[in-house]
């Protein structure tokens, strides 16, 4: 790090380019940064809140819990950096899961309903996007809209009651890869998988310019439509296959199954700096979100501490992480 | 290492002392969520009986009564290696994993004032304040001595889901349709207020316009009585609406005395709180077995019973509440 300051100072001065920042600047302004130190304490505080906290096997059953919602907000920051929003993707879980636990328990075999339950998501994720994108409906009205008919249909499928799933089917967080639980595995290859493509790949770039400026992407030959409507599809078909795992994790699904998780879902991604008007963002950035919320709230969970002050905390948490992230942004882009 | 010493010393500590050491038992009571003064009482019987036999209480729950909202309250009660958990499920069947997970680590795992109807093997046993298959037709003969045991009755229940709710409203529908005695009566609805009383006045509310000949409802949930003898009292129409149900004393007093509603009834959760408590300790120190047909004796209580299906009643029928004996009742 001296290394570079001496080199600096040693540069002649030009007035076409601007000094190059360090390296120790260029990492303090992402976002995520700001997410991992966020982590590190809450860490550290849940820690000395209750004794009982730092135990591995501990948090990581206490994240598949909400494994399943983390799955999907990972596709989900996909499609906010190409500037759309999905807000009916929690939805889509609870009436995936409502239509494969319904049919097999109409005597569809197992496997089969599953592909049923897979397939319906993917529908859903074509509506949504046969909406925003072949109509150019803004993707907020149309999302908000189809999470209540989702949910409405879930109810309507599987009424007020509980639709129970087969034995066999019930456990998929029992199921352990060298001692972590499925659902977690599946969470953290799904996210080295899409950060890959979001980094990587010219796609990924694609999404980005698509997010910053779309008509430009546009003249540039990007087809933005095809795009976008390949992340929508994929979200609903991710959300589906959460909404199946969490079918397996409870054992038995209702149609308010995650309510209110599409909100959760924003909130990571936007806790792990995601712009929500898109062009900005990263999938390391949605994925430490996740272990940021659940270390908060396992760690005041198991100090006993009362949900009034939870809540408080996890407010406060979100409101710091948005303004530091729109200062970061504010300051990087000036 | 260090860990393993420390087992050591407690193993130890554990044999000079006896087994039943009551200090040891950690007793947490997992409610249906927060603000729900129905387990501030319940919780005082704990805090009570904790305070007599000397056992450790703590009380947690979720900030919202939805099905899935106690379970990482639960995982983190196994993670702190607590004896006894008590809980008032929020669903029938969302919980039985980690019913299952708390119990394969040794904690006695008891549902307390309602029960996980059809999944009993899920949990040790089940506290009830009373004969739960009697409250629906005691209900239906409250609404029935009310309004003359003539005319249109309607019941305001909790959510659509609630499973005790759901049972006695079934008792409620069985007694209405096969005990002659009720033959003039006639169940126009049944409405969900969600045990939230902006919406149990709403439902109330819609009641009154779309019946307008309603001569009784039954709500068999303390949010939902309250909020539907507010809407009587405010409305004035305390003679031609008769609200029963299944209160709290302490907040249908003023309903009482005002004469906006004659009689309810119910339990007393305080008792099952107590009795929960004592039963806790005497099953971790081996002094009570839990099997059917067991009894045992709890102070102020009597002798108490194990019933089928692992099923303990508080007590034996429902404690009907009038101007009469209101004031003798704090809870």
């Amino acid at each position: 790090m001296t290394d570079v300051t001496s080199d600096m100072t040693s540069t002649p001065k030009s007035r076409e380019l601007a000094p190059a920042r360090p390296t120790w600047h260029i990492l303090l302004v992402r976002p995520e940064t700001m997410t991992l130190l966020l982590l590190v304490a809450g860490l550290v505080g849940a820690s000395i809140l209750s004794p009982f906290f730092l135990d591995v096997s501990y948090i990581l059953r206490s994240f598949t819990l909400t494994a399943e919602m983390s799955i999907a907000a990972l596709v989900l920051t996909l499609v906010i950096i190409s500037g759309e929003i999905d807000l009916s993707a929690a939805a889509n879980m609870a009436l995936s899961a409502c239509i494969f636990a319904w049919g097999q328990d109409a005597g569809v075999p197992l496997l089969l309903a599953i592909l049923i339950g897979l397939g319906a998501g993917l529908a859903m994720g074509a509506l949504n996007a046969f909406m925003s994108i072949r109509m150019q409906l803004p993707s907020i009205i149309v999302t908000i809209g189809t999470l209540i008919f989702f949910r409405g249909l879930a109810q309507v499928i599987a009424g007020d009651r509980s639709i129970r799933v087969p034995e066999s089917f019930i456990g998929i967080n029992q199921i352990m890869l060298f001692g972590v639980p499925l659902p977690v595995v599946i969470f953290v290859v799904l996210a080295v998988a899409l950060g890959f493509l979001l980094a990587s790949t010219s796609v990924g770039r694609q999404i980005y310019q698509i997010g910053t400026n779309q008509n430009a992407a546009l003249h540039a030959g990007i087809n933005a439509k095809r795009i976008k409507w390949g992340l929508f599809l994929l979200l609903g078909f991710v959300s589906a296959a959460a909404g199946i795992m969490a079918a397996s994790r409870l054992g038995s699904v209702r149609y308010d199954l995650v309510l209110g998780g599409e909100l959760q879902m924003v909130l990571m991604a936007m806790l792990g700096g995601t712009y929500i008007f898109g062009g900005r963002g990263t999938i390391l950035g949605t994925f430490l979100a996740a272990w940021l919320l659940v270390v908060v709230s396992t760690g005041m969970t198991v100090a006993n501490l009362l949900p009034a002050i939870q809540l408080t905390v996890l407010g406060i948490l979100l409101i710091v992480a948005i303004i530091a992230t729109n200062f970061i942004y504010a300051r990087t882009q000036r | 290492m260090f860990k393993k010493s420390l087992i050591a010393a407690t193993t130890a500590l554990g044999l000079m002392a006896g087994p039943a050491l009551a200090e040891d038992i950690d007793i947490v009571f997992v409610g249906k969520n927060t603000g729900n003064p129905y387990f501030d009482s319940l919780t005082q019987g704990f805090v009570d009986a904790c305070d007599k036999i000397a056992c450790n209480f703590e009380f947690v729950a979720p900030a919202t009564a939805e099905a899935t909202s106690q379970i990482p309250f639960i995982e983190a009660q196994i993670q702190r290696g607590v004896d006894v958990i008590a809980i008032s499920p929020n669903s029938p069947d969302a919980l039985n994993q980690v019913f299952d997970s708390a119990r394969d680590q040794g904690i006695i795992v008891m549902t307390v004032n309602g029960d996980i109807t059809g999944n009993e093997e899920h949990r040790d046993l089940t506290i009830l304040p009373t004969d739960f298959t009697k409250v629906g037709a005691d209900q239906v003969e409250m609404v029935g001595s009310l309004i003359g045991y003539e005319g249109q009755i309607a019941i305001l229940s909790a959510t659509t889901e609630a499973p005790d709710q759901n049972f006695w409203i079934e008792g409620m529908n069985e007694t209405l349709a096969n005990d002659p005695k009720y033959a003039n009566m006639e169940l126009v609805a049944t409405v969900y207020g969600d045990d939230q009383p902006e919406k149990s006045t709403t439902e109330m509310e819609a009641l009154l316009a779309n019946y307008p000949d309603l001569k009784g409802v039954i709500a068999p949930t303390t949010v939902g009585i309250a909020a539907a003898a507010q809407v009587v009292q405010s409305r004035g129409i305390s003679e031609q609406v008769k609200v029963t149900g299944l209160g709290l004393p302490s907040e249908m007093r003023d309903f009482i005395k005002d004469g906006t509603v004659e009689a309810f009834q119910l339990w007393s959760p305080y008792n099952e709180g107590w009795l929960a408590a004592y039963l806790a300790v005497d099953l971790k120190a081996g002094k009570v077995a839990n099997e059917v047909g067991t009894t045992f004796d709890v102070p102020e209580l009597g002798t108490i019973t194990i019933n089928e299906n692992n099923s303990i009643n508080t007590q034996s029928s429902l404690t009907t509440f009038n101007a009469d004996n209101i004031d003798d009742f704090n809870f």
